[in-house]
């Protein structure tokens, strides 16, 4: 985090319409790591394009990344788990692992939801 | 790799190189197959896997993976460094891959399902670009704690295993003792083919690292505890097993360096390959005499070590000058070596395990331990180390000088830890105080296989050496030092009185001999003065008696003519 201006966490993402990612602070950048086309790969890159298309619409970015083809790049993000979703845009970085079926815990941990959101709904 | 291994030939192993562990285990590790080192933090994990791999690099041509759960790279390269392993440089060389696995729960979040491939990725990735053959897991329980679910890990871990062992890999894994099981996680579940517990056990404030092999399938093993090392040169186990009693003798006579000790002995001098104890009270010489063991045996070319307990080299050195031995010509030579620590820094085993070690390095022809009695602890405990050590030095055919010192409460056949039985040469050492003065002597108590003297001598240390003297034994008894001396210049005055008198004798017999032959003389002469006057008076006689004839002749011829 940098000292004069920590990065968004709760900016809700219509909030900005230009999608430039150097100017965007709303702008996502996102890895998926999968190997091969597994049952478990191929449901997380249909539910991050759900959960993308849902809440980030035109301020995200994916890549897709296969590591049976590229197994050098496993260690760069310290990949261990498949599949592995890693936000690289906003700081700071993020890992989330699993298929992404749990849509919920996938926006906390996007921190597109704020975690203590659930409780304040059941409040409510 | 396995299923052709099946005739009679034992588990095909991947040797560690590590002094001692690859004799435990009988040639190494098993080939192929994953290991398991587990025990408590600081036992050394870390340092025996990263020592397997590479040693595997740089003895066997193995190339090797390590995969760090909780070092990174850069701090493993560094702290490597000061055992003078330099993993950038096999890492340049394509011989040694280094893959930090950070695992850190704050930053995950579980979202379904997921399995860990992405480790198989990697490691299958690191393997196949050096082509190890020698993989390191280091400490993959780590991963629990980063991951919520435990059955998701626990088939991972399984089948991670089974790709090891597929591809043939010869792998480390290292695991934290847990509590009631080896490991936290119980990975000796998974690892069920060697498994090695390291052990850090302080007792009585001094720490001593043992390792144990609990279990290794297909193969025997050393099933002992076993101390093990490490410092500046990497690990070094010892497998100080007791060897039997069959060990290769030597009749090569090897004198001692102290002349009138030598002849002593029939032979005159010690079996090479024997142990010789030399114990006495402070201050009776025993450093000084193992100094001229040294030394004779340095002259002799042969290769020494000192094992000193209680001063240190140059100490030695300088006292061994006092009495005119140069022994610093021998260390600069390499023909000396001296090993010197307080036996309180380390446990007895520790001792133990270092002396295996520095013998296998230095390969000494002659060892010196001065001396055994500094080794302190429960009697059994001692005597056993003690033994042990008698017999890794016999089974090399080193011959050997423990010094011991005897107290005051050990006086008499003192026992000297029990191993004075054991030894093939005692010699004791006795400071006798008598007149004002102490004097100090020696008796040859015992030197198996070979007849010795059985009296007692008398020694002194002086400029140039110990000096054995013959101790007075005579009418008075056993006399040393000045009272020797007084009775030996009594009986010296005494001898001379008697020579004296003998010359008197001589004398006075010459003076009678000449008296007698002066008196031979003058009888001789009377003798010849009374025959000559008898001749004299004998020739008168006849003259006279022929006189008388004439006389008669001519009255008769008168006679005649007239009647």
């Amino acid at each position: 985090m940098t000292e004069d201006e920590s990065p968004p966490k709760d900016l809700p993402p219509e909030a900005d319409q230009i999608s430039d990612p150097d100017s965007d602070p709303g702008y996502f950048q996102l890895r998926l790591y999968v190997a091969g086309q597994t049952v478990k790969s191929l449901a997380a890159m249909a539910n991050l394009k759900r959960i993308c298309e849902d809440h980030l619409a035109g301020h995200y970015e994916i890549i897709v990344i296969d590591l049976l083809k590229n197994p050098k790049l496993a260690s760069g993000d310290q990949i261990l788990a498949i599949p592995t979703l890693v936000r690289r845009l906003p700081a700071p970085l993020k890992r989330i692992i699993g298929d992404l079926s749990n849509t919920e815990r996938v926006l906390v941990g996007l921190d597109i939801r704020a975690k203590d959101v659930g409780p304040k709904d059941k409040d409510l | 790799m396995s299923p052709d291994a099946t005739i009679l030939c034992t588990l095909p192993k991947a040797p560690t190189g590590i002094v001692g562990l690859d004799d435990i285990t009988l040639g190494g590790l098993p080939a192929g197959r994953p290991t398991l080192f587990c025990g408590a933090a600081g036992c050394g994990k870390t340092l025996f896997a990263m020592t397997f791999l590479v040693n595997g690099i740089t003895q066997f041509d193995e190339p090797g993976v390590f995969m760090s759960f909780e070092e990174r790279a850069a701090d493993l390269t560094a702290n490597f460094a000061s055992l003078g392993y330099d993993l950038d440089g096999l890492v340049a060389a394509g011989k040694l891959a280094i893959d930090h696995v950070r695992v850190e729960r704050g930053e995950i979040e579980e979202t379904g399902e997921y399995d860990l491939e992405g480790l198989f990725v990697r490691l299958g990735y690191a393997v196949d670009t050096i082509g190890a053959k020698r993989v390191v897991l280091d400490t993959i329980e780590s991963l629990f704690s980063g991951f919520t679910d435990p059955s998701i890990l626990r088939a991972e871990l399984r089948r991670l295993f089974g790709w090891i062992k597929d591809r043939g890999l010869t792998a480390v894994i290292t695991g934290e003792r847990g509590d009631g099981q080896l490991t936290r996680q119980g990975l000796e579940e998974y690892v069920s083919d060697c498994v090695i517990v390291l052990d850090n056990r302080v007792q009585d404030q001094i720490t001593t690292r043992r390792l144990r092999v609990v279990k290794y399938r297909g193969s025997a093993h050393g099933t002992n505890e076993y101390p093990f090392l490490i410092d500046g040169q990497g690990i070094s186990v010892l497998p100080v097993t007791s060897s039997g009693l069959m060990r290769p003798v030597s009749n090569e006579i090897i004198p001692s360096g102290i002349f009138g000790l030598d002849s002593m002995m029939r032979t005159g001098g010690f079996y090479r390959g024997s142990s010789i104890l030399l114990s006495g009270v402070a201050g009776t010489g025993k450093t000084t005499i193992g100094s001229h063991f040294v030394d004779a045996a340095c002259a002799r070319g042969e290769r020494c070590m000192f094992f000193v307990l209680e001063e240190g080299a140059d100490e030695i050195c300088r006292n061994a000058r006092s009495v005119g031995l140069d022994l610093k010509q021998w260390v600069e030579r390499g023909l000396l070596r001296f090993e010197a620590s307080r036996p309180s820094l380390y446990g007895l085993e520790m001792h133990l395990a270092r002396m295996h070690r520095d013998l296998d390095a230095f390969k000494p022809d002659m060892v010196v331990v001065d001396p055994i009695s500094a080794f302190r602890g429960p009697p059994t405990e001692v005597h056993a180390t003690l033994l042990r050590m008698l017999d890794l030095l016999k089974s090399r055919g080193i011959t050997t000088l423990f010094t011991s010192l005897r107290t005051e409460t050990t006086e008499g056949e003192g026992t000297d830890h029990g191993l004075s039985s054991l030894m093939d040469v005692w010699i004791k050492l006795v400071d006798i105080e008598a007149n004002g003065e102490r004097n100090r002597i020696l008796y040859l108590v015992k030197s198996r296989g070979m007849s010795h003297s059985n009296q007692v001598r008398e020694y002194r240390v002086t400029d140039s050496g110990v000096e054995l003297i013959e101790a007075y034994i005579g009418p008075e008894g056993v006399l040393t030092g000045t009272a020797r001396l007084s009775q030996e210049a009594r009986e010296k005055a005494a001898a001379k009185r008697r020579l004296e008198e003998v010359e008197r004798r001589r004398r006075e017999i010459g003076r009678r001999r000449d008296a007698l032959e002066r008196q031979i003389e003058e009888l001789r002469a009377n003798l010849e003065v009374e025959e000559e006057e008898a001749r004299k008076l004998l020739a008168e006689e006849e003259g006279h008696e022929a006189t008388l004839a004439v006389d008669r002749a001519v009255f008769a011829a008168r006679r005649g003519a007239a009647e």
